[in-house]
């Protein structure tokens, strides 16, 4: 029987798989990669709890939806924002981009 | 007394006309000195009009302050603008009028930044002018301070060699006095509150009141001695003016000798005397020994000096001793004598009085004449050293006479105004300090000796022959220094036009004084 | 009468001013007219003044005007002019000699480059000599008094350009003010006293007051040190032999008719104060000793002086000392009288040695003069006839006067007689000797052509040489100069043989030694004087006494010392005090400076250093990389539960239960 902290187990490690893209990667695209994965596990939890503790409401599952659509605006932000700096500076490592550093 | 009304504005006028004449001069031209000079004189003759005016329409008997004005100023700390002229300072605000011109009439040999030299003299005007007329006390002391500025700029720019070291030791010197002054100024506004509950700086308020007394009193009356006596200068507090006048500008000299001490004996007859008539007649023998010492000290230095400018300064320091020993003696406390009727001791007090404020005005007359002299030699000869000359009469008869006639005056010559002024302080003052008046005497046979041994070495003798090509004093020189020539004859042979409001004023300062 | 004088007699001083007025301002184009001018000046105011004689003479009252001058107190001051019987006879001797003198000089100063300034100052001396005797209070005859000083002064270094003339003028001028500021004090405590400068109301007051009658007297002695002054007496008599450095009509004028004589004008004036105590008024006393000493003193100097005006300065000191004993000892009319007389024969004498100067080439030492007899025949004839009236030979003016003062003074004080014979034997003598020495024998040098002066010089001394001749003798008769001038109710000195015959005798005493030293046999251009063989008494007469040298020493040098141990007392320590406050503020300043730079603003910089290190090591911390902020952030998170889920009690988690 599959129960609630399966899906907890697995938005956790996806979670934490998606921290870690943050965290350690140096391309900026493969940061904004490693935020949709934890805004993805953050769905698999808001989904897995909406079914096991409010079973007659679809809370869960607008929330769900409203992530993905604000994930994606943020994705198309993003992106621009990571072309542009391309466009500048000819590469996309977050490390260099420290312009404005004091 | 309409007509005193009607003039309210008349002292106002006086006052800042050259304060306006002076934002004016800022703002002529620069290229064109001469536009300068010619604004300069007509604000400075314009002023000395009003002046003879306010001379005519004085009511001369009268002891009352006269175009006064008084409005508000800052109502909420009780000052208030406040001018008016009574017999005491009428005679000075005339005579700053008249040398002021003189001077300014002399500086047209200025070439050096005309623009600022002509304004500052104006604001030199506006600060004596106000500090003779202003009956409230921080009026009173804005304008003392306001005087101070530009006479340093006129010492400090347009001075002698130690220009800088006499312009600050003057600017200093006056300004620690005035500090003092400062103080006592408060003191004497905080003592006193008026029927409404207000704290007051009107002058003529606080005589009546007279609110210090004990040590309070005593120190404000020497708080105020010694800004005075700086100013004055009286002895031990005179060398800065020695160095004053040594370096500043010949007008500048005038004006300091001329005007500038008498704001001190001003200030101590007008504030120190009617402020604390007990503290005057405890102190008026010093005064009396201070004013000994100025007359024979004064006269025993002048006669060592070889600089003719520093031999005319200190001629002032004993000519002023002379307006000490007359104010202390109309100080001093009233000892009835067998024999002596009082009537007669207090009117050889207003006598020693009036003759100590005739004093500076024949001093003011005959000293500015005397600095103007020097410097119309200093000109030519392009120093003061007394030895360096000789026997230039031949050369110069017209400038030999006139120096002759204004040394004879300041020797106390009968028959010209320095006599007038000596031989009533020290008439009256005989009957009161008989020391002090013997003593004295023996300061006018010195003061005759360095004057005639002066002419002697300058004047007398075989020519020699550096200055065989002289020039005779020229028509502008002969034109500024005349006004003060006819005044000193006319006031030596007849001086009741001063005298007479004079007399009034002292008259009334003398009796009220004697109540205590 | 009366009216009339009072109308014009304000005029007698204004018309000398004007003149000096006019001269002064027009002198360059008057040239020699300006001689005029001052002469129309001097002689308009003797004819102004001969009606105000006549009118005393008659017995007229007294013309007194006041008139307000200045309001001091609530005292008025009056000034105003009066003309009694002594004004009127010192506006004579003012004015006429005054007049013959202006005359003389016109030849005497006629080749002069400043001959109008001459004039000018003339004028001006004798519009103050007239204010001066005609005063009705003291102030205005302080002014006249100061004003002659002054002309005193200007003519005496008339010729400037000489550095001994200058020094005389100036020593003149500072003696006779150091006698001045006596009568000042004088003054002073007489209007201490009365609370009047005016002569009646004083002298009406010294009168009645009784508590101050010493005051009084010291008053009238105070007074007395301004006539000591200008009449030259004992001590301060220095300066007038300097005096004779100015032109010789000014010494006539000035230096013996008029100005030194306004010290005995002013003794007789204020008689009143000095008459006061009695029997034996203090003041008397010392004006009468005073006299003599100076009488004596004076003669013994003039016998061994060798300049010819010298010889007679120190007569004139002489003679005034004459005057002060007699008035001293009581004998008013006499003082006054000599006075005159004195006026004009000692007038006439300078004026005859200015002739004897100007025709000798202005060479005045006597022992180079001799046999001018000759040369000079009208200014020998004068010069003889004032040369007899100041010995004192009858009928000739001296000799009544000086009689009338040696009277007085027997009867009243003997010592002092004795000083008055003494001081009258020497004064025949060295007048003789003079006499002598400059008219008689052969001139001894022979490199000067003498010759003899203009008529316009010589025809004021035979006038003067009249009225030396005449003017006692006329006065004498039927007392009548007693009736005019006299104080008091003073009894008219009565004539006395005896004592006119030992006066006499004395004058020809003196005048036979002199003879017989230096008429029997003239002496010659090798001779020595024969006084020289006094020897050391001789040095001491011819230097004076050694007055000026004690002067020098006592007074001048120690002045002049003071002078500069004052200045510099002025420069070292009263400045210096100054100066020193002005550094000490600015050691003060610069220790205050270094203060605040290190202390006070090392604190405030110490707080900005230490922020600045502290945010230096911060900044490590703000890498400004999100993902190091990031992999901060989860690590705490971890460590957080971490440390939760083995500590934490109030964590519960319903999953993991």
């Amino acid at each position: 029987m599959i129960a609630v902290h399966h899906y907890i187990f697995l938005s956790a490690a996806l979670f934490a798989v998606g921290i870690y893209g943050v965290i350690a990667r140096r391309n900026a695209v493969g940061v904004l990669m490693s935020i949709e994965l934890m805004l993805n596990a953050v769905n698999i939890n808001l989904l897995a709890f909406a079914r096991y503790v409010t079973p007659t409401t679809l809370t869960g599952q607008v929330f769900a939806v409203f992530v993905i659509t604000v994930a994606a605006a943020e994705v198309a932000v993003g992106l621009a924002l990571v072309i542009n700096v391309y466009r500048n500076m000819d590469h996309i490592n977050v490390d260099d981009i420290n312009l404005m550093k004091w | 007394m309409q007509q005193v009304l009607r003039n309210e504005w008349l002292l106002t006028a006086i006052v800042f006309l050259p304060l306006l004449g002076a934002i004016v001069t800022l703002a002529l031209p620069k290229g064109r000195p001469a536009v300068v000079k010619m604004w300069a004189t007509v604000i400075a003759f314009v002023t000395l009009v009003l002046c003879v005016y306010m001379y005519a329409a004085f009511a001369k008997g009268s002891a009352e302050m006269q175009f006064a004005t008084s409005r508000p100023w800052i109502p909420s700390i009780g000052v208030s603008y406040h001018l008016g002229v009574d017999g005491l300072s009428m005679p000075l605000v005339a005579l700053t009028g008249l040398l002021t011109f003189v001077s300014i009439l002399y500086s047209w040999i200025i070439n050096e930044r005309p623009k600022e030299y002509f304004a500052f003299f104006l604001l030199l005007e506006t600060g004596m002018m106000g500090t003779f007329c202003a009956l409230d006390f921080v009026l009173f002391y804005v304008f003392w301070e306001i005087s101070l500025v530009p006479m340093y700029f006129l010492i400090g720019i347009w001075g002698g060699p130690r220009r800088e070291y006499a312009a600050i030791k003057f600017f200093l010197y006056t300004l620690v006095g005035s500090v003092a002054m400062l103080l006592a100024i408060l003191a004497l506004y905080f003592s006193y509150t008026g029927p409404n509950g207000k704290h007051t700086f009107d002058v003529i308020t606080l005589i009546t009141a007279k609110p210090l007394a004990g040590r309070a009193a005593m120190l404000a009356f020497w708080a105020f001695y010694l800004s005075f006596a700086i100013k004055m200068p009286a002895f031990p507090f005179h060398t800065w003016l020695p160095d004053a006048h040594v370096e500043a500008p010949t007008a500048g000299s005038i004006i300091l000798a001329g005007v500038l001490l008498k704001m001190g004996t001003y200030g101590l007859v007008r504030f120190n005397l009617p402020l604390f008539p007990q503290q005057s007649q405890e102190c008026a023998w010093i005064l009396a020994a201070v004013g000994v010492i100025a007359i024979i000290y004064g006269s025993l230095v002048a006669m060592a000096q070889s600089d003719l400018k520093k031999l005319v300064a200190y001629s002032s320091v004993g000519h002023m001793g002379f307006v000490m020993i007359g104010i202390a003696a109309a100080a001093a406390p009233l000892v009835d004598v067998p024999g002596v009727s009082r009537e007669l001791l207090l009117n050889a007090k207003v006598t020693a009085l009036n003759g100590a404020t005739l004093q500076m005005v024949n001093h003011g007359l005959i000293t500015g004449a005397l600095f103007l002299l020097v410097g119309v030699l200093y000109e030519r000869a392009h120093h003061r050293n007394i030895d360096g000359f000789g026997g230039l009469m031949v050369k110069v008869p017209v400038y030999a006479a006139i120096l002759i006639y204004v040394s004879l005056a300041s020797l106390g010559l009968p028959g010209l105004c320095g006599f007038v002024g000596e031989f009533l302080a020290l008439l009256g003052t005989f009957a009161i300090f008989k020391l002090a008046a013997g003593l004295s005497v023996i300061g006018i046979v010195v003061t005759a000796a360095y004057f005639l041994w002066m002419l002697q070495r300058v004047l007398l003798g075989p020519l020699n022959e550096r200055y065989k090509d002289l020039m005779e004093i020229n028509a502008l020189e002969k034109w500024a220094v005349a006004p003060l020539l006819i005044l000193i004859f006319i006031l030596g042979v007849y001086p009741a036009p001063v005298l007479d409001p004079v007399n009034a004023a002292m008259d009334h300062l003398v009796r009220n004084l004697m109540l205590f | 009468m009366t009216s009339y004088v009072q109308k014009i007699a304000w005029l007698i001083p204004l018309l000398p001013f004007a003149a000096f007025w006019i001269i002064l301002f027009f002198g360059y184009r008057l040239r020699k007219a300006s001689a005029l001018v001052a002469i129309a000046g001097i002689a308009g105011a003797f004819g102004l003044s001969l009606p105000c004689f006549i009118a005393m003479a008659r017995g007229h009252d007294p013309v007194n005007v006041s008139f307000p001058w200045v309001q001091i107190g609530r005292l008025t001051v009056d000034l105003g002019y009066q003309i009694d019987p002594l004004t009127a006879v010192m506006l004579m001797v003012v004015t006429l000699i005054g007049s013959l003198i202006f005359i003389y000089s016109v030849g005497y100063m006629t080749d002069d480059p400043l001959f109008h300034r001459f004039f000018a100052y003339m004028s001006l001396f004798a519009c103050a000599m007239l204010t001066l005797v005609m005063s009705n209070n003291f102030l205005m005859l302080y002014v006249g008094w100061e004003g002659v000083g002054l002309c005193s002064y200007l003519l005496i270094g008339f010729w400037f350009e000489k550095p001994s003339a200058m020094r005389a003028a100036k020593k003149a001028f500072l003696v006779t003010r150091t006698g001045d500021c006596g009568l000042a004090l004088g003054i002073f405590l007489l209007f201490y006293l009365t609370g009047s400068v005016a002569f009646d109301p004083i002298f009406d007051a010294a009168h009645h007051s009784h508590i101050h009658e010493t005051l009084f007297i010291a008053a009238a002695i105070l007074i007395f040190f301004g006539a000591v002054g200008k009449s030259a007496q004992f001590p301060l008599h220095v300066w007038l032999p300097d005096a004779m450095e100015g032109p010789t009509p000014v010494s006539a004028l000035i230096h013996a008719a008029t100005m030194v004589a306004a010290g005995v004008y002013l003794v007789a004036r204020s008689y009143p104060l000095f008459q006061l105590g009695g029997e034996h008024a203090i003041a008397l006393s010392v004006v009468a000793w005073i006299g003599g000493i100076t009488a004596f003193m004076a003669a013994t100097i003039a016998v061994a002086q060798n300049d010819i005006k010298r010889v007679l300065a120190y007569s004139t000191i002489s003679q005034l000392g004459y005057m002060m004993l007699g008035l001293g000892v009581g004998g008013y009319t006499a003082g006054v009288f000599h006075l005159m007389t004195h006026a004009f024969f000692k007038a006439l004498l300078f004026l005859g040695s200015g002739s004897v100067i100007l025709g000798f080439h202005h060479e005045q030492d006597m022992m180079k003069m001799g046999g001018l007899k000759k040369a000079m025949p009208y200014t020998f004839w004068t010069y003889f006839i004032g040369y007899l009236a100041l010995a004192g030979i009858p009928p000739l003016a001296g000799f009544w006067s000086k009689d009338e003062i040696l009277h007085h003074a027997l009867e009243h004080n003997f010592p002092v007689f004795l000083l008055g014979a003494a001081a009258a034997f020497l004064t025949s003598f060295y007048m003789t000797r003079q006499m002598y020495l400059v008219f008689g024998g052969e001139q001894r040098d022979k490199h000067i052509h003498a010759h003899e002066s203009p008529f316009v010089m010589t025809v004021p001394l035979m006038i003067l040489a009249f009225f030396s001749a005449i003017i006692g003798i006329v006065c004498v008769h039927g007392q009548g100069f007693h009736h005019l001038v006299h104080f008091g109710q003073e009894p008219p000195a009565p004539f006395s043989l005896s004592v006119a015959g030992i006066s006499t005798a004395i004058a020809l005493l003196g005048i036979g030694l002199g003879w017989k030293l230096y008429g029997q046999k003239p002496l010659s251009a090798a001779d020595e004087d024969p006084l020289l063989k006094i020897g050391r008494l001789y040095t001491f007469l011819q230097n004076k006494w050694y007055f000026d040298e004690l002067y020098d020493t006592v007074v001048i040098r120690p002045l002049l010392r003071s002078a500069r141990i004052l200045y510099w007392v002025d420069q070292k320590l009263v400045d210096g005090t100054v100066n020193l406050v002005g550094i000490i503020t600015i050691i003060l300043a610069r220790v205050h400076q270094l203060f605040d730079t290190y202390i006070v603003d090392g604190c405030v910089n110490l707080v900005g250093t230490v922020t600045r290190q502290m945010g230096f090591a911060l900044r490590y911390l703000q890498t400004g990389s999100v993902q190091s902020y990031l992999c901060v952030l989860y690590t705490g998170v971890i460590l957080f539960v971490v440390w939760q889920l083995y500590t934490g009690q109030h964590f519960s988690c319903p999953f993991l239960k």
